[in-house]
């Protein structure tokens, strides 16, 4: 490969797109190395804490579309306190100081500020796509900024971000110039749309591909929104509320025969199921349909729906569907690779749930099954094993039972050898999430056979040190491990330090690692962060070594302690 | 592990289902009963653990084979002993685990747990069971609020009669003015100043304080970090040349847009109503105030709107 010159490897690299494939052949030698940094567009970080801004520039100063991702996941259940860090803003300021063209720009719960948007919108010329997941801290004045400055804006995609809706007229900064959109999603906004400033947006946008519209937006003018757009691939709906006599939903009805193109469908945040006969023409063609909102359509209404959608191959839904339903799902649904089934009464009485007999259901119909995120109010051991033979492929596997601790339902067993054969079945198993009572056992199966695992997260399991140890020592290829409520304590963070380099991060809270544990993991390991979150009024005090730590995580890092941590996270 | 040996115990030993229990799953017990033992010395430090026989919170129908009727009514009710049959029988002398990671915890996003000597003492001493526990089950915030609206407004619907020749536009006002009266905080922009500031509205009872603060945070130099904890805020240099934002003695006046749109002198309605209908503020220059009173309609920050 020496006689080849650069640009001959620049063109091969071309085909080389994932991120891990790339960083793979930078290592491979010198040469190498230099063609890809120099040739690289798209740029990914797990981690905003593991490499600064500015090593990131210099290594790609070809770099386009930045990938973020900054709080640990269990912030999502407000494990973290909202201040933890994450923010967005050094990242773009960094950015703007350079002469990096930014393009496009994806942050997964990271903290952005109105005036963090604001510099974005107004530093790069050429910026196309702004994905944010999860994020917070900025208002509508910020996407102001965005729609006003941006004047190449491709894509506006915002999903479930909390975001302060000062109800202005952020819609109407587009100026009348702006006709490049492709996708706009704002489902997530709480508050009124310029309704007209909506429809003439959409109406100069011959390239919108897809639309996801929020609360505000009511059924007429979705109506006029889809005679502009007919060519929506990808439709989230507002409120889907009218009177079923009304010319309004005749009008919907003939409009929507003319959206053939329509293979994504979610939104009905808000519905009237008589409503939902207008939508059975495009259900033939869905491909992904997520009603995980759309709490107002349940029972015959929802069955019947589903019953449409034969070629659907993500699907997700509340768990209001049932057992039956999910046997509909099963019977209908033959080329279903993805399941996500979300709790619609999570603290509630029970009866609006599904069990392993939906689960084993879904199984025997649905053999491409390779993603699943299952909340569910019992499991038995023996649903499992039938799981893990119908369904060999997959890939990420979530169970949740509500009740954490909750044995096999029938046999009052851990659901150990449930899991294992999931495990041993599943070989291309990248994420797992478990539940109920499970003891070492489980981690014995999990570190044996589950030879791909990246990412694995335990609640409420294990009986001792053993089972993190059989966790850490058999997955070779873990990345992230996040733990809650396990008795693992110091013997097993200490085994095998040098492991967490290995790693992009792992997470503890209320176990029984000590504060003395985790000084010693500090100091034998110099490039991890090892963040301990304290949030009582212990600092005048000083917690002993002793002492338990509430919530540790550490991650690798190359650039040291961060700067921006809060009084109450102490990096060791 | 103490919680789950009292379940494991509680489970495997025979619970209220009386399953039958199979060598392995006795001997695994006696495996961990030992480690258990090793630990109680640790164990028995905790406080108020004698009282407490926990298993762990969230029980929708308990372990046994029969559905037990779910006792957990509304959110937050604290779980008793009588919620636990398959623990509890074991778990008297069994110090869960769990007693010290119980939590009191709201539904909406919280962002602190508390000990559970705090939360049980206020219990008072009999055998309760553990709250709320936060994290749990593990749904994403957004999405679990969603769930919360959407309970809420069903009630809110069922209650009233409905008139479905109303435009629906579902006018969010109540939570919206949820999220600011829980918020509290408005944008403050001053003219010159690239960067704006963010104020608690519910930190003031009057005008004058607020007002204050303002003159505190723009005209003279500070080096808190601002509330948001952005690194990137920064201050231009203070400015001297007069600060009396309410009187109308100084460069700058005190501006504040309200829900419809107008921007109004902040002072002239009773700080009350202010508080309703405040949507931001802005300090403006007395020069470009003229005309500026309680009604202001040329929206000179709005010139890429268009009419409609």
């Amino acid at each position: 490969m020496n006689y080849f010159p650069d640009e001959v490897l620049e063109h091969v690299f071309d085909f080389v797109t994932s991120h891990r494939d790339r960083n793979a052949v930078s290592l491979v030698c010198k040469l190498w190395y230099r063609v890809e940094r120099f040739s690289r567009e798209r740029v990914f970080i797990g981690n905003c804490y593991a490499i600064s801004p500015e090593r990131v520039i210099m290594r790609f100063p070809g770099l386009k579309s930045l990938t973020l991702k900054g709080k640990p996941h269990f912030a999502d259940f407000n494990l973290v306190p909202h201040d933890w860090g994450a923010y967005v803003q050094p990242w773009i300021e960094a950015f703007a100081k350079s002469r990096i063209g930014l393009e496009e720009l994806r942050l997964k719960r990271m903290l952005v500020s109105d005036e963090s948007l604001e510099l974005l919108s107004q530093s790069f010329v050429n910026f196309k796509s702004l994905v944010l997941v999860s994020c917070e801290g900025f208002t509508t004045d910020g996407l102001a900024a965005i729609a006003a400055n941006c004047r190449f804006l491709r894509e506006l995609d915002l999903q479930e971000n909390e975001i302060d809706d000062l109800c202005g007229h952020w819609l109407s900064y587009f100026p009348e110039s702006c006709t490049s959109l492709t996708s706009l999603n704002f489902a997530c906004l709480k508050g009124e749309i310029n309704l007209a400033a909506l429809e003439r947006l959409v109406a100069r946008s011959p390239n919108l591909k897809s639309l996801k519209l929020n609360r505000a937006v009511p059924l007429e003018v979705l109506q006029k929104i889809l005679m502009r757009a007919p060519q929506l691939v990808d439709l989230g709906t507002g409120s889907f509320v009218h009177e079923p006599d009304s010319e309004t939903y005749n009008k919907l009805k003939a409009t929507i025969l003319n959206c053939k193109s329509i293979r994504n469908l979610s939104g009905f945040l808000e519905v009237a199921p008589r409503c939902l006969p207008s939508i059975y023409p495009i259900c033939l063609n869905l491909t992904t349909l997520n009603l995980s909102y759309a709490a107002g359509i349940h029972g015959s209404d929802l069955v019947k729906l589903i019953r449409q959608c034969v070629k659907l191959q993500r699907l997700w839904i509340l768990d209001c569907i049932g057992d039956k339903g999910l046997e509909v799902v099963a019977s209908t649904c033959k080329e279903l690779q993805e399941l996500r089934v979300f709790p619609s009464d999570p603290f509630g009485v029970g009866h609006a749930a599904v069990t392993e007999n939906g689960l084993v259901a879904i199984s025997s119909g649905c053999p491409k099954l390779h993603s699943l995120l299952y909340f569910c109010q019992q499991m038995t051991n023996a649903a499992l094993e039938t799981v893990a033979k119908n369904c060999p492929n997959f890939i990420r596997f979530r169970l949740c039972i509500l009740d954490p601790t909750k044995p096999d339902a029938i046999t009052m067993q851990p659901l150990d050898e449930g899991f294992g054969a999931i495990v041993r079945s599943c070989k291309q198993l990248r994420r797992l999430s478990m539940a109920g009572l499970l003891t070492d056992q489980v981690f014995l199966y999990i570190g044996m056979y589950a030879e791909q695992l990246e990412m694995l997260s335990i609640a409420f399991a294990g009986d001792s040190d053993k089972g993190m140890l059989y966790v850490l020592n058999g997955c070779k290829k873990l990345r992230k491990l996040e733990i809650r409520d396990c008795p693992f304590g110091n013997a097993a963070l200490l085994t095998d330090v040098g492991k967490y380099e290995t790693m992009r991060s792992l997470w503890m809270s209320s176990c029984e690692v000590t504060l003395g544990g985790c000084k010693i993991l500090a100091k034998k390991m110099a490039r991890l962060n090892v963040e301990i979150i304290n949030e009582h009024d212990q600092m005048d005090v000083g917690p002993e070594d002793g002492e338990r730590v509430d919530k540790m995580y550490l991650y690798r890092t190359l650039v040291g302690r961060r700067k921006d941590a809060p009084e109450f996270v102490w990096t060791l | 592990m103490d919680g789950t040996l009292g379940l494991l115990g509680g489970g495997g030993g025979g619970g209220s289902s009386g399953a039958s229990t199979n060598e392995s799953t006795v001997s695994k017990v006696e495996v961990v009963e030992q480690d258990f033992v090793g630990m109680s010395s640790e164990a028995s430090s905790y406080p108020a653990e004698a009282e407490l026989e926990l298993g762990l919170g969230l029980s929708l129908g308990g372990g046994g084979v029969k559905a037990k009727p779910c006792t957990w009514g509304e959110r937050g009710r604290i779980l008793t002993a009588k919620d636990f049959p398959s623990v509890v029988s074991h778990g008297s002398s069994v110090p869960s685990r769990f007693t010290d990671r119980a939590t009191a915890a709201s539904v909406g996003p919280v962002s602190g747990t508390k000990r559970a000597a705090d939360s049980v003492s206020q219990e008072g001493g009999s055998p309760t069971g553990v709250s709320q526990v936060v994290g749990w089950p593990p749904i994403r915030a957004y999405r679990m609020n969603s769930l919360v609206n959407q309970a809420k407004s069903q009630r809110a619907e069922e209650d009233k009669s409905r008139d479905a020749s109303k435009k629906k536009i579902y006018s969010k006002t109540d939570p919206a003015a949820k999220e600011k009266c829980h918020l509290g905080f408005v944008k403050v922009n001053m003219d010159g100043v690239p960067i704006g500031r963010k104020v608690d509205l519910n930190a003031h009872s009057c005008y004058e304080t607020l007002a204050q603060m303002l003159e505190d945070m723009f005209f003279r130099s500070t080096t808190a970090v601002s509330s948001i904890g952005s690194s990137g805020e920064k201050e231009q240099s203070q400015k001297a040349s007069g600060y009396k934002l309410l009187d109308g003695s100084s460069e700058f006046v005190l501006t504040y847009e309200d829900k419809e749109g107008d921007w109004m002198l902040v002072g002239d309605v009773p700080w009350g109503m202010f508080l309703t209908s405040v949507k931001r503020l802005r300090i403006m220059r007395t020069s470009e105030a003229n005309g500026l009173g309680p009604r202001f309609q040329e929206r000179n920050d709005r010139q890429r709107c268009k009419p409609i």
